[in-house]
């Protein structure tokens, strides 16, 4: 998230995730703002630590998989009842109702298939990670073996970070 | 450590006296009936009275009559000029048979979860083995009663097995079908009887020794040579498991329906029985931890056993629609006729049946947080243990019972009766060891568990 109002950012690296996750812990308790944490691999525990709000990514993918049910619905009743009836399996009863069973294997995989793409698609545009996308990371050594914590400075902050382990710290 | 009061064992008890009052009950009250249909034969079947515990469907016209699977057209071109219709005779029986399924589901779905458990050395859940073993001990129970069914269909006593009917495989009888003759080197009484013996032997017999090894385990100093003892008989019990759950299912539901047949019905049977017992572990964790006697089972083991419950009942529903959409499809007159009695004369049962076990848990259960509250699991549970019984009541009254069905004293009679032994032998099995395991090499795991 920008900021709007310029705050001064503090970049800590760390070379160690246990350490991130306690000095993370450290500088919560303290009162101090982080802006973000870069780690080049998931940290267990990081994201209630943070305090971080739950994903809303799971309704939203219960949303996708009805959106793609009711395509699923629409598609096989136009095309094989309206717009060129079939005769299904020799139950030419012409009606979405009565042939529904056959259709039931279409209306599984496209609930999934919508549901799946355009929760990866959500999660991407949410995250910034589409193609063409600015890139976020502000030092490449959190891709391979460093762990940076972006701090809002503050009165204290540089102690706090010191304490907790940090190897170097720098401003943005 | 757990301890069995005096009201629970008053109220097992009790449970399963009224059943049994309510089995004899039922198995008097239509006793009546079937001397009625007998004095009555001849005369249009469908005019023959339904008995006072009338369900719902209001007319059996003569069309509903082909739908029942014993009817006479349903023979195809063979024909049974001493056909006598043994629907109402068979009620209470088949009531008692679908209450004896769906316990048996309970208990043999509860030993092959905890012969899993120690197959794939799974360390979760090694917190709540000790409420798996007490259920899984439940098992014989059920299976008495399968062997007291087939002994009594063996003597004629019902009709639930229309292949054991007398003369049925003999081609001078009058009764003669020759599509069950041909089948006569497996439906047969004896064999039957041996293979209830055997499901006795492997599936009792494995509970007893599981549960056995871990009380034992308990008492060693220290060590764990019994984790691979237990990890080995769990094994072969899953390999045993893997053909007796199918050959069960043929024997005492697929053979109600002897003419019919179905290659996925094993596995469809197993799964309505595996989701019927996790859905029974999960109520009982519930319970057990709001009496606080689970201290180290959290809100990560419940969610499993959720996720568990959620994922079966899917499971349960893929099954259940291959088997439907591959006969519907092909359409074949040997096939259909299972389907035709059951969205005929069933239809309301069966869709209603279909949404509590598919529809339901779904909804209740597909979030993450509504699998962690004890509530929304409860309710979950309640929808898909009335839907499993459901499910097995449509799986044999169709073809046992036909339009004479309903819903009275032996149904509802046939499930106290079991509730109360099932409660009684439950909570008596956690109350006699402590609910923790000493010495299982998976507990530390357990209670580190999180997601």
């Amino acid at each position: 998230m920008a900021n709007t109002d310029y705050k001064p950012l503090l970049r800590a690296i760390y070379k160690d995730d246990d350490v991130v996750l306690s000095a993370v812990k450290s500088l919560r308790e303290k009162g101090m703002k982080i802006k973000e944490v870069y780690s080049p691999f998931p940290i267990h525990g990081l994201d209630k630590a943070l305090g971080l709000k739950e994903t809303r990514i799971a309704m939203a993918a219960f949303m996708y998989g009805l959106f793609g049910l009711s395509v699923a619905i629409t598609m096989t009743a136009y095309m094989m009842n309206f717009d060129w009836p079939q005769n299904i399996g020799g139950k030419p009863s012409m009606t979405w109702g009565n042939n529904m069973p056959a259709f039931v294997p279409i209306l599984f995989e496209l609930t999934v298939f919508f549901a799946a793409h355009l929760m990866v698609w959500t999660f991407m545009i949410i995250n910034k990670l589409y193609p063409g996308a600015e890139p976020q990371n502000p030092d490449p050594r959190t891709t391979d073996d460093h762990f940076m914590i972006e701090v809002i400075a503050a009165k204290g902050v540089i102690d706090v970070l010191k304490e907790s382990g940090a190897k170097e710290i720098s401003e943005a | 450590m757990f301890v069995f009061t005096l009201k629970a064992k008053i109220l097992a008890i009790s449970l399963t006296l009224i059943g049994l009052v309510m089995l004899i009950i039922g198995f008097n009250t239509t006793s009546v009936h079937s001397l009625d249909l007998h004095e009555a034969a001849g005369i249009v079947l469908a005019e023959a009275p339904h008995g006072e515990d009338s369900h719902g469907v209001v007319s059996h016209g003569e069309d509903s009559h082909g739908a029942v699977s014993h009817g006479e057209d349903s023979h195809g071109a063979v024909s049974h000029a001493g056909h006598e219709d043994h629907g109402a005779a068979n009620r209470p029986w088949s009531a008692f048979l679908v209450n004896t399924i769906f316990f048996l589901g309970i208990g043999v779905g509860t030993l092959f979860f905890l012969a899993i458990q120690y197959a794939a050395q799974a360390g979760w859940s090694a917190g709540i083995l000790r409420v798996m073993e007490s259920v899984s001990l439940f098992v014989s129970v059920p299976l008495l009663g399968l062997l007291f069914l087939a002994i009594t269909g063996s003597m004629h006593l019902h009709y639930i097995w229309h292949w054991m009917q007398e003369g049925i495989m003999d081609p001078m009888s009058s009764n003669y079908d020759p599509l069950i003759a041909g089948k006569e080197g497996y439906l047969n009484a004896p064999f039957f009887i041996l293979r209830t013996v055997i499901y006795l032997v492997i599936w009792g017999g494995a509970a007893y020794l599981l549960r056995r090894n871990s009380l034992r385990e308990d008492r060693l100093p220290a060590g764990q040579n019994l984790f691979f003892t237990q990890r080995k008989l769990s094994a072969a019990f899953v390999v045993l498991y893997a053909v007796t759950s199918s050959t069960s299912a043929w024997d005492f539901i697929m053979s109600i329906d002897a003419h019919w047949f179905s290659t996925l019905f094993g596995w469809y049977t197993f799964a309505g029985m595996f989701v019927t017992a996790l859905t029974v572990l999960n109520l009982l964790v519930i319970y057990l931890r709001m009496g606080g006697y689970l201290p180290w089972v959290n809100d990560n083991h419940q969610h499993d056993l959720g996720k568990f419950m959620f994922a079966f009942s899917v499971f349960w529903t893929y099954l259940w629609f291959s088997q439907y959409m591959l006969i519907w499809y092909s359409n074949i007159p040997e096939e259909t006729p299972y389907y035709l009695a059951r969205f005929g004369e069933f239809k309301l049962l069966f869709i209603t049946m279909v949404v509590l076990n598919f529809l339901m848990p779904v909804l209740v259960l597909m979030s993450r947080d509504s699998k962690r509250i004890a509530g929304f699991i409860s309710l979950a549970a309640v929808f898909v243990l009335a839907g499993h019984w459901m499910d097995h009541y449509i799986m044999i009254m169709p073809g046992s019972v036909g339009y004479n069905y309903g819903f009275g004293w032996a149904e509802i009679g046939g499930f106290l009766f079991y509730a109360g032994i099932f409660i009684y032998i439950v909570l008596h099995n956690l109350a006699s060891a402590p609910l923790l395991m000493k010495n299982h090499a998976m507990i530390y795991e357990s209670k580190l568990f999180h997601q």
